[in-house]
C-alpha cells in the first residue's frame, strides 16, 4: 500500500455524530484543491457517515482504515 | 414536483415542533450534518419548537410520558452506569424537581459520551447559514416578541416554509 501524505490532521477522538463530519467539513474548507486531510475518529458511525459525506460533497475518500481502536480517513479535496 | 432550479444544491427542509431537550437534538443534528454536506438547509420552528430560537436555551426533558426513556447514571463504574433505573409514573409525577434531575442526568450522560450540546449544534447551524424561520402564529399565540429570539433567525408563516420546502429534496417533520 502506498503511503498517503496528509497536508492537515483533524482529530475527532471522543466526538459523536454529527461533530466528526461537521468538523471535517470545516477543516476541508481551509484546504486547497488536491490537498489531503487525515481525520481520526472514535465514533463507530463515522465510517459510513464519512463515505456518505464524501459522496455528497464530491471530496474523494482515498482510504478508510483503522489504527488500533480508532478510525482513520484520508480525504482529498476536490 | 419539479425543482425550479435543477442545478441548485440539495436542500433539506425541517419542521421543529417540539421544545424538550430530547427533541431539540434531531433538528439541529440533521441541519448541521446536511450543512456539512454542502446542502441548503431551512428549519421552521413552530409550536413548542419555537423556544429553540431563544438566546438562552432552557430545554429540559421529562421521563414522564416517555416510558421508553432509559434512566441511566452518568457516573460510577461502567456496570453501574449501564443499569436502567425503572421510574414509576407515580414517582415522576409527584416528586418535585424530578424533571430537573432527569435533565441534568441526560445532559451529563450526553457530555460524557461526546455529544455536542444543543447550543453548540445551533451555533454550527448559524455558522453554516442554516435558514431558521420562527413561526409568527406561534409567537402571537404564546405572546413572544421578535427580540425574544436570536437575531440570526427570521420570522415567517406556513407559506414561507412551504415555498422553501417545495424545492427541497428532503422534508421532515420533527
Amino acid at each position: 500500500m502506498d503511503v498517503i501524505k496528509e497536508d492537515q490532521v483533524l482529530d475527532c477522538t471522543g466526538m459523536l455524530c454529527p461533530m466528526p463530519i461537521v468538523k471535517t467539513s470545516k477543516a476541508m474548507k481551509e484546504l486547497q484543491a488536491g490537498q489531503i486531510l487525515k481525520m481520526i475518529a472514535t465514533d463507530a458511525g463515522s465510517p459510513p457517515d464519512i463515505e456518505a459525506w464524501s459522496r455528497q460533497t464530491g471530496n474523494e475518500l482515498l482510504l478508510s482504515t483503522t489504527e488500533g481502536e480508532k478510525f482513520v480517513f484520508f480525504l482529498r479535496k476536490v | 414536483m419539479t425543482k425550479s432550479n435543477p442545478d441548485a444544491p440539495k436542500r433539506l427542509a425541517l419542521i421543529a415542533s417540539k421544545g424538550t431537550l430530547d427533541w431539540a437534538y434531531p433538528p439541529f443534528i440533521l441541519a448541521s450534518a446536511a450543512g456539512a454536506m454542502g446542502w441548503e438547509v431551512g428549519v421552521f420552528f413552530t409550536f413548542y419548537g419555537l423556544t429553540l430560537l431563544k438566546p438562552q436555551l432552557t430545554a429540559a426533558v421529562s421521563p414522564l410520558g416517555n416510558p421508553a426513556m432509559p434512566m441511566k447514571m452518568p457516573f460510577g463504574p461502567e456496570g453501574f452506569q449501564n443499569i436502567n433505573w425503572p421510574m414509576p409514573n407515580l414517582l415522576m409525577a409527584n416528586v418535585p424537581g424530578f424533571e430537573s434531575v432527569a435533565t441534568t442526568l441526560m445532559k451529563q450522560t450526553f457530555k460524557n459520551k461526546g455529544v455536542a450540546t444543543v447550543e453548540e449544534l445551533r451555533q454550527m447551524c448559524v455558522e453554516m447559514d442554516v435558514r431558521m424561520i420562527g413561526c409568527q402564529m406561534t409567537m402571537d399565540v404564546f405572546g413572544f416578541k421578535r427580540e425574544d429570539f436570536i437575531k440570526e433567525c427570521e420570522i415567517g408563516g406556513a407559506a414561507t416554509f412551504l415555498e422553501y420546502a417545495a424545492d427541497a429534496d428532503v422534508q421532515l417533520f420533527i
